[in-house]
């Protein structure tokens, strides 16, 4: 039975890793072609700095998913706040206008944007790019700060009031320590959605503006650039990376907490 | 004290109304604009034609055979996740965090070029032929095929069954499942009686979680399919990027978000239900 657990998940994993393996392969073949393999080359990692078109994608994603994910993060917290004092109905309203462009389609939230802001006379391009994505990172910037806030206690803060702290400064000093964890994973969580996203982009981006999607997407049908494996290679062990550090740092702090847990009891 | 709790509470909600806002302008408006376009031809008048044009024969097929392969994905989906939640499950914390971490890991690779990578598996001299080849095996005829494209499925989706799977799986209290062991209870029957219908909220979750984007993809379906195999998704792309015909493009989306209502009508029944059970002493 123990055997055929471990081999169940190795087929797993082996079926969530073989497409990976395959692009991490393919970032090292000397041939422009996928499905032929003419031997083993650097060189695409070593001309990656010199493909503008993948540079300029890269700047774009990079841009428009920072500024989208700080947009989306302080909405996200200033909503929260607000949403304290509502009542229980203003609340389910507000929860569950947040959470449609998370259940809506892609596609549908794409080409309804698009209609949007051609409706309102706006040029697709940059800027229209960034509102998309503010649009579909709030509901998991929401996720991440809602509970934190609709959980926090008062009394921290009224106690600061009390010894004469300005609102601003009970704020900084005591509201916005707590809720860090949850702010900064709304910000990586929106980060991550907007730098992802093709669908959306696809239908709000117009012409002469690409993101990393996007100008994938558009190379697929005359062949990738190798140069984006190797982009695509370099970001995966990255990610490895991080969250192998992740785990040991999770370790470590596990420890520390079940040292003091046995230090207080003894 | 109260004056300033209600001073508190007026400046606290007035933080709220910037989101009032934007959720009428981005969230509700876009979606007016496209019942607006779907309910009116180019003059501007108000007609149902685009939604008479979706019913010919050809956009219903490609709406049969999205929703067909949408369901085989989902299912499929569950059927590999389910076993793997349970092998999950059973790992001490730590290490299940750990293969946990090994399963969520593929969805920071862009789904573009992962979905590229399956061609270079699939297609006709592909590597999967190779190796069939190698072992002396007849070659398979995958790419192009819907096969190809719920293959494509499942790979991209298959974490968004994982994930809710996992949750509510891990959340099922040890003593009820030892208890139902003790009273002699063999794990066909621990599963149908105690795992299955505890697990069922998350059940639920990630066959919704599944099925929208495996309804609605054009990716999936242009890439593995080769144009072969329309979906309902690569229609609305078409309409909207080569053949401008906005107004059936969102008539087809409006069918689209009736999947979705439904979609959310669904996993809300069955959170109520789950409600209820827990309401009852």
């Amino acid at each position: 039975m123990e055997k055929l657990k471990q081999s169940y998940l190795g087929a797993i994993v082996l079926f969530l890793y073989a497409p990976i393996l395959v692009l991490i392969a393919q970032s090292f073949n000397a041939s422009r072609y996928r499905g032929q393999w003419t031997g083993f080359t650097w060189e695409w990692y070593g001309r990656l700095m010199e493909n503008e078109e993948i540079i300029a994608a890269f700047t774009n994603t990079l841009t428009i998913g920072v500024t989208s994910a700080v947009f989306a993060t302080m909405l996200a917290l200033v909503t929260a706040l607000g949403m304290r004092q509502m009542g229980s109905r203003g609340r389910m309203l507000f929860r569950s206008l947040a959470n449609v462009p998370l259940l809506n389609a892609d596609i549908v939230t794409g080409i309804s944007l698009m209609l949007l802001f051609l409706g309102l006379g706006l040029r697709l391009g940059y800027d229209t790019i960034l509102l998309a994505h503010i649009v579909i990172s709030l509901p998991y910037a929401m996720l991440c700060i809602l509970p934190q806030v609709l959980t926090m206690d008062d009394v921290c803060y009224e106690a600061a009031r009390d010894l004469g702290a300005t609102p601003f400064t009970a704020f900084r000093k005591v509201i916005l320590p707590e809720l860090l964890p949850g702010i900064l994973a709304a910000f990586l969580l929106s980060f991550a959605m907007s730098a992802d996203d093709f669908i959306v982009t696809y239908f709000t981006k117009g012409a002469g503006i690409e993101t990393l999607t996007t100008e994938i997407y558009s190379e697929l049908k005359l062949g990738v650039h190798p140069e984006m494996y190797a982009l695509s290679a370099l970001f995966f062990c990255g990610v490895l990376v991080f969250s192998a550090l992740l785990m040991v740092n999770y370790k470590v702090i596990r420890r520390y907490r079940e040292a003091g847990r046995r230090g207080a009891a003894a | 004290m109260n004056e300033r709790i209600t001073a508190q509470i007026s400046s606290h909600r007035f933080l709220a109304l910037p989101f009032a806002l934007w959720a009428v302008l981005f969230i509700v408006l876009p979606l007016f604009f496209v019942l607006g376009t779907g309910l009116t031809n180019e003059a501007g008048d108000v007609t149902l034609a685009n939604l008479l044009t979706v019913l010919q024969s050809e956009y219903l097929r490609a709406l049969g055979l999205s929703v067909e392969l949408a369901l085989a994905s989902t299912f499929i989906c569950l059927l590999l996740a389910y076993p793997l939640c349970l092998i999950l499950r059973e790992k001490r914390e730590s290490r299940g965090l750990l293969v946990f971490l090994l399963f969520l890991l593929p969805l920071w690779m862009n789904s573009l070029l992962t979905t590229m990578a399956w061609q270079t598996i699939l297609e006709k001299h592909g590597l999967i032929n190779m190796f069939l080849s190698y072992l002396g095996l007849p070659a398979v005829h995958l790419i192009n095929t819907p096969a190809a494209i719920i293959i494509g499925m499942v790979y991209n989706f298959l974490p968004y069954m994982v994930l809710p799977l996992y949750v509510s799986l891990s959340r099922i209290d040890e003593s009820i499942v030892e208890a139902a062991r003790d009273l002699g209870a063999n794990f066909w029957q621990t599963l149908r009686h105690v795992l299955l219908p505890l697990s069922l909220p998350g059940i639920v979750s990630g066959c919704t979680m599944v099925f929208i984007p495996a309804l609605t993809t054009f990716v999936i379906s242009a890439l593995l399919g080769g144009n072969k195999v329309l979906l309902v998704g690569n229609i609305i792309e078409q309409e909207f990027t080569a053949a401008y015909d906005w107004q059936l493009g969102s008539a087809l989306s409006m069918v689209l978000m009736v999947f979705i209502i439904l979609n959310i009508l669904l996993e809300a029944f069955a959170d109520s239900g789950e409600q209820r059970k827990k309401g009852r002493p």
